[in-house]
């Protein structure tokens, strides 16, 4: 230990209080864990109103389910934000894709393949994204390049794309969706099942596992100060709690009896006399969710693109003397939001069976709430992707439960307008607090 | 100083208008390499424009650049960099949502073998040259935002000579900061001259830069009144430079002089 700089942040870290110095020891985020803190409190006062309805495992799973769409684009809308922009079309740009992939499964390809092609699902989400990028990109040129603020781009964007899906059938409703295809959306057989979700479950340990002592290895390589190992044991524990709980929540919630009954009928399997139970594991849609969720933080951590994307919410004009290429990295960032908008949109289609020209309405609006509740800064330079999702699964917790509890629609509106408001209020006092 | 050797930096005959008006008016500059050149004149003078148009944030409407003797193209802050010539700007420009380490690798990140952010690396080095320059400072982990003006100040001159530097240009390198920080980089400036850098200075105040520097240009409603040794001319008659536009017998004289 002969760096003066391991030695003075020990000296430092004798000074603080015991608390203080469990946080400074295990890096958590205070912001992301008040949060966390927000979330189990409204968990509760809905499991506590509705009689315990709240908190089971089928209404979890379900919530995870419902939250999956907006999430995906809430990564998104955390690196437009955090680059002091703003997009308003998510919700018809995700309406307009949705109904793209929907023809192109349910009318277009079946003349050229047949019904119920094996690659029918993968040409129509190919197809989608590729329709999301292009519309991205072509926002994003005309915000990047042409100068025209991203509000007023998206703004014309949140009525061309609505009135694009309505244009692709004059309005008409498609259905059905391919049988693969529709497995994005989730449902008994849109989910992984026990035996998988398990695996899943391991795999994740075992990756949060590695990537722990990787950057141990990493900060040891040039002697600088390392957490406590009993900081990252403690971080290792809970995160693989919390993966495991999760896993066995989803695996908690079984097969609806109708199902379970068609099923073996149609396998031959014998229902026992207690009862035949299925696990539904893991929801597609929600794999989909939380796998964005880690590339979307890996690119934004660990990437050039990331690093420029947050330099240039700090300073546009720095990062513009620093050499980066402003313009091209704010066009690229709207690419990628329009990519996450074909793949909520593929979530939302598939899990509606259908495609319809509303798809997505008000979405862009909860979109954006997710990820400023979430932490995401609307002066630029600061969020984050896991913020956004749990701010997702706030807002979306927050209506699912007032559902539960059976509240007229208009008072369900005026109470999530009151949250993100107070939300948003408290944050500003901690960050004031904090810097 | 030997001015048969190619100049380290030539412009001449710059010409930038921003919408008629014309902030830099045909104006001639030379540096040599170990040497310091003082850019004085009033707020407004043109200075500024003109070091903008040599680091690559503006581009020129005409006029020629050299570098070393040959002609160099620089149309954006990247094309600069890769010239050696590196600045430090009167606003810092510094990104204040990330850390030291980001800010000094701010465009050219250090990337491991998988194509990531090689973090570690750039802090060790971060921390090797915030040493050097201001040896107490231990806020790695903080975005810049949150440093004092005298710590941004070294993180701004740090990021300019991590790179090997051969053209330093430091505008108002001394306006925000104390005594003590600004003697620390008359200190700075005397040890980069010394390894063969050259250095322009931009001010509007003589005071500060008169001692450091071997030659002093002045400018005046975006042209060169003149330029002058500074052993040939004394302050009051730079004053008068800056002021009136007259040039002394001691410099030689540019299209902005008067008669």
């Amino acid at each position: 230990m002969s760096d003066p700089a391991i030695s003075l942040d020990r000296a430092r870290a004798s000074e603080l209080g015991i608390v203080a110095r469990f946080f400074k020891a295990t890096e958590l985020d205070t912001r992301l864990l008040g949060m966390i803190g927000a979330l189990v409190i409204i968990w509760l006062a809905f499991q506590f109103l509705s009689g315990g309805q709240f908190l089971t495992p089928r209404n979890l799973w379900n919530l995870s389910v419902q939250t999956s769409s907006v999430a995906v684009m809430a990564t998104g809308m955390v690196l437009i934000i955090v680059t002091r922009n703003i997009d308003l079309s998510v919700g018809s740009v995700l309406g307009f894709v949705g109904m793209i992939m929907g023809v192109t499964q349910a009318e277009f390809l079946p003349k050229l393949i047949g019904f119920e092609h094996p690659a029918t699902w993968i040409i129509a989400l190919g197809i989608g994204i590729v329709t999301g990028a292009l519309i991205g990109g072509f926002q994003g040129f005309i915000i990047a390049f042409l100068g025209v603020p991203a509000f007023i781009v998206t703004l014309g964007g949140l009525l061309v794309w609505r009135g694009a899906a309505w244009w692709v059938t004059s309005g008409r409703t498609v259905a059905p969706m391919d049988s693969t295809f529709r497995l994005i959306g989730g449902g008994p057989e849109g989910s992984i099942g026990a035996t998988w979700s398990w695996v899943v479950g391991i795999v994740a340990c075992l990756a949060v596992v590695g990537m722990i002592i990787n950057s141990r290895r990493q900060r040891k390589r040039f002697n600088f100060p390392r957490r406590p190992v009993w900081a990252e044991i403690f971080m290792a524990a809970i995160s693989c709690l919390l993966v495991l709980g999760a896993v066995a929540l989803a695996n908690a919630y079984y097969w609806p009896i109708g199902i379970v009954r068609k099923y073996a009928e149609a396998n031959n399997i014998i229902i026992p006399d207690g009862g035949l139970f299925i696990s539904h594991g893991i929801a597609v849609p929600v794999l989909i969710a939380v796998a964005t969720g880690i590339i979307m933080t890996f690119v934004t951590t660990r990437t050039r693109f990331g690093r420029y994307v947050f330099a240039m919410g700090g300073n546009p004009e720095a990062a513009d003397l620093a050499g980066i290429n402003t313009r091209w990295v704010t066009m690229k960032i709207f690419i990628i939001m329009g990519i996450l908008c074909a793949i909520a949109g593929a979530i939302s289609t598939a899990r509606l069976n259908a495609a319809t020209n509303a798809q997505g309405t008000l979405d862009e609006l909860l979109t954006i709430a997710a990820a400023v509740i979430g932490g995401t800064s609307l002066a630029g330079g600061v969020g984050t992707i896991a913020g956004a999702m749990i701010g997702a699964l706030l807002m979306q917790s927050l209506s699912s439960g007032m559902v539960l509890l059976g509240l007229d629609t208009p008072l369900q509106n005026i109470v999530v307008g009151l949250v993100l408001v107070v939300a948003v209020w408290l944050d500003t006092i901690y960050r004031r607090r904090t810097a | 100083m030997t001015n048969t050797q190619a100049p380290l930096i030539d412009m001449e005959n710059i010409s930038i208008a921003f919408g008629g008006i014309r902030a830099v008016d045909g104006a001639s500059i030379n540096l040599f390499p170990g040497e310091v050149v003082a850019l004085l004149g009033h707020n407004g003078a043109g200075k500024s424009t003109l070091i903008k148009i040599l680091s690559g944030a503006y581009k020129r409407d005409s006029g020629t650049i050299k570098v070393n003797g040959e002609e160099a193209a620089i149309s954006n802050p990247r094309d600069a960099k890769a010239y050696g010539i590196e600045t430090i700007y009167q606003t810092l420009a510094l990104a204040d949502n990330v850390d030291t380490a980001a800010n000094l690798y701010l465009g050219r990140e250090l990337m491991t073998p998988w194509g990531t952010l090689d973090d570690v690396a750039m802090e060790h080095s971060a921390r090797e040259v915030m040493g050097r320059l201001n040896p107490r400072f231990q806020r790695f982990k903080d975005p810049v935002k949150a440093l004092s003006g005298g710590q941004r100040q070294s993180v701004a001159i740090a990021r300019a000579i991590l790179f090997n530097a051969r053209i330093l240009i430091m505008d108002e390198p001394t306006a925000a900061l104390g005594p003590q920080e600004t003697a620390q980089v008359g200190e700075l400036i005397k040890q980069l001259k010394s390894e063969g850098i050259g250095i322009f200075l931009i001010s509007h105040d003589i005071h500060d830069v008169f001692h450091l520097a071997d030659r002093v240009a002045v400018m005046k409603n975006g042209q060169v009144v003149g330029t002058a040794k500074v052993g040939d001319v004394n302050e009051d008659e730079v004053l008068g430079m800056i002021i009136l536009g007259k040039c002394p017998p001691g410099a030689i004289p540019g299209p902005g002089a008067v008669n």
